[in-house]
């Protein structure tokens, strides 16, 4: 009874075959960034301090900090989350909560699907087009940010849509049927239940629109710009202003004569500020999370 | 409530479409003031369909197509003047799946009247006294008097269950709608609430879906059988079982098909 066959034992050397290939990939897909992590700090090492990250660029970017670029970065993340997120999360509401579900509504998701998948520099011909030039913004921290905001928006009402659609459907009876208006159930019961999820939106616009160079080069970025170090409110929203992203490019491809420090040491800076943010809005999504129960 | 009414929801061949589905043909009830009436069919017959007409909350399910006319206390609920907001709060619901919300017991209770007041209007102490007169009256509130700040997803589910009758009766319904309120209950349970069920009776018209033809014998004073989308038998709850009028009646209630 009971006993192994020859079949089953051929079953049981594929289980294992499987297994090992799954974590082989699994293996694999994580050497490579703790390799490329590891390698770009050690890279960065000489230069990497505090001073490198509040001082200006000197010597034609050849040396000095990246501080410029540091809080251009932030404005421009900051600005069109700020601008994206109010945006993107009352659309994504509308969507899931009020329209029907007919052709049209049907269409529009099917769009804005896609318009996540729009090539960066189609946007950043867009945002030149419509706000650096037709709106008359001009080239200033204010057109880059709102470029970045239509970039990203396609992404957080996808995401809010879905943390949206993750609350129950019966807490939405629930307050239905004691009169409750769709504004009311929304505001009482589905908003406060699917914030965590909003803010995962809110982290991939802020990585995303960090690492982006392409739609601020054509709209706010430029390659040098002198602001007082170490101020945060160095740069006013109709500014140009340098970005890391753009600084990166510019320091590896376009002058010469670079040590070899200072673009790893300003990948390093930018790498820690996406994860810097993502960590703080990882954080409060554990948290808000671990409040909420049902 | 109005006692000079005998019926407290009057329909007249009600038509139901989803989309190109017809889920109700030509129904035409009355349904007593004050009483519980059963509402009993295989799936799918319409049953939960018909209990939703009755406070319009189907429309809010997408593709709906309503004909006919539903009179709740003798008003047409279909005229203009009807506000689907005050029609919602005198007819409430219960659910199959106890669904209280994700808040605590005492704001679930007071969740109606805060909906249905302007911010300022509510006292503490009138909060106060609408969640202890409601627990009390759903025989919760020696059970949970020191817990009202305990989320009421996390109570036991005959606790939650009690909990959506709660926080229907501050906002002083005249009708309770309950779809398979004990279907995901023990039988302890199940016990308590048909308990529960009985009290309330009198003081609110009761309709209750159910697939449970012991149930639907024990609680109902009048039971309605529909099939397919029509309506098949109204009669009083003991007639109907001793006595059913019509064959697929019989049928069913005798479990031949269900």
């Amino acid at each position: 009874m009971f006993e192994e066959t020859p079949h089953i034992r051929q079953k049981l050397r594929v289980e294992t075959t499987a297994k090992s290939l799954f974590l082989l990939m699994t293996v694999f897909i994580i050497i490579p960034l703790v390799l490329i992590v590891t390698y770009m700090i050690y890279k960065a090492s000489p230069v990497l301090s505090l001073d490198f990250l509040l001082s200006k660029p000197i010597r034609g970017m050849r040396d000095g900090g990246i501080w410029p670029a540091f809080l251009g970065t932030l404005y421009l993340v900051l600005m069109s989350l700020c601008i994206a997120a109010p945006v993107g999360v009352m659309a994504a509401i509308y969507l899931n909560e009020y329209a029907k579900d007919n052709w049209l509504t049907r269409t529009v998701n099917l769009a804005v699907i896609n318009l996540a998948g729009v090539p960066s520099i189609v946007h950043a011909l867009f945002g030149l087009g419509a706000f650096v030039i037709f709106a008359g913004i001009g080239r200033s921290i204010l057109a880059a940010a709102l470029t970045l905001a239509v970039m990203t928006l396609p992404v957080i009402i996808t995401s809010t849509k879905e943390s949206l659609a993750a609350v129950p459907m019966s807490f939405r009876e629930a307050c239905w049927n004691v009169g409750a208006t769709r504004w009311q159930t929304i505001r009482g019961i589905v908003l406060p239940n699917s914030v965590s999820g909003m803010l995962t939106g809110f982290i991939l616009e802020v990585s995303r629109a960090a690492g982006e160079t392409a739609p601020i080069m054509f709209t706010g970025a430029v390659f040098y710009k002198a602001i007082q170090e170490g101020d945060l409110f160095a740069y006013g929203l109709l500014d140009q202003c340098m970005a890391l992203s753009m600084h990166l490019f510019t320091i590896s491809t376009q002058v010469p004569d670079v040590p070899e420090a200072l673009p790893y040491a300003t990948a390093v800076v930018l790498l820690s500020t996406v994860l810097a943010v993502n960590a703080l809005s990882i954080g409060l999504r554990v948290y808000i999370r671990s409040r909420k129960k049902w | 409530m109005s006692e000079e009414q005998e019926y407290s929801i009057e329909t007249k061949d009600l038509c139901l479409y989803y989309g190109d589905f017809q889920a109700l043909n030509n129904v035409t009830v009355n349904i007593s003031n004050g009483k519980i009436t059963g509402l009993i069919g295989p799936s799918g017959c319409g049953k939960t369909t018909l209990l939703r007409c009755f406070n319009r909350v189907n429309e809010r399910y997408g593709n709906v197509t309503t004909t006919g006319e539903i009179r709740i206390l003798s008003k047409n609920i279909y005229d203009n003047d009807v506000s689907l907001i005050n029609l919602r709060k005198s007819v409430g619901m219960v659910f199959q799946r106890p669904n209280p919300l994700p808040i605590s017991v005492y704001e679930n209770v007071v969740f109606g009247l805060r909906i249905h007041s302007k911010r300022k209007e509510l006292k503490k102490a009138q909060l106060d006294d609408a969640v202890e007169k409601a627990l009390r009256e759903v025989y919760l509130w020696d059970d949970l008097k020191d817990q009202l700040q305990t989320k009421g997803t996390h109570l036991q589910l005959e606790q939650q269950q009690k909990l959506c009758i709660a926080r229907l009766l501050p906002l002083k319904p005249e009708i309770i709608l309950m779809d398979e309120p004990c279907s995901a209950l023990d039988t302890e349970a199940t016990q308590a609430v048909e308990e529960l069920m009985y009290s309330l009776t009198g003081k609110y018209t009761i309709v209750i879906v159910t697939h449970n033809m012991a149930q639907a014998r024990r609680v109902s004073d009048e039971c309605i059988f529909m099939l397919l989308g029509e309506l098949v038998e109204h009669t009083r709850t003991e007639d109907m079982f001793l006595n059913p009028k019509h064959k697929k009646t019989e049928d069913y209630i005798e479990g031949r098909y269900g």
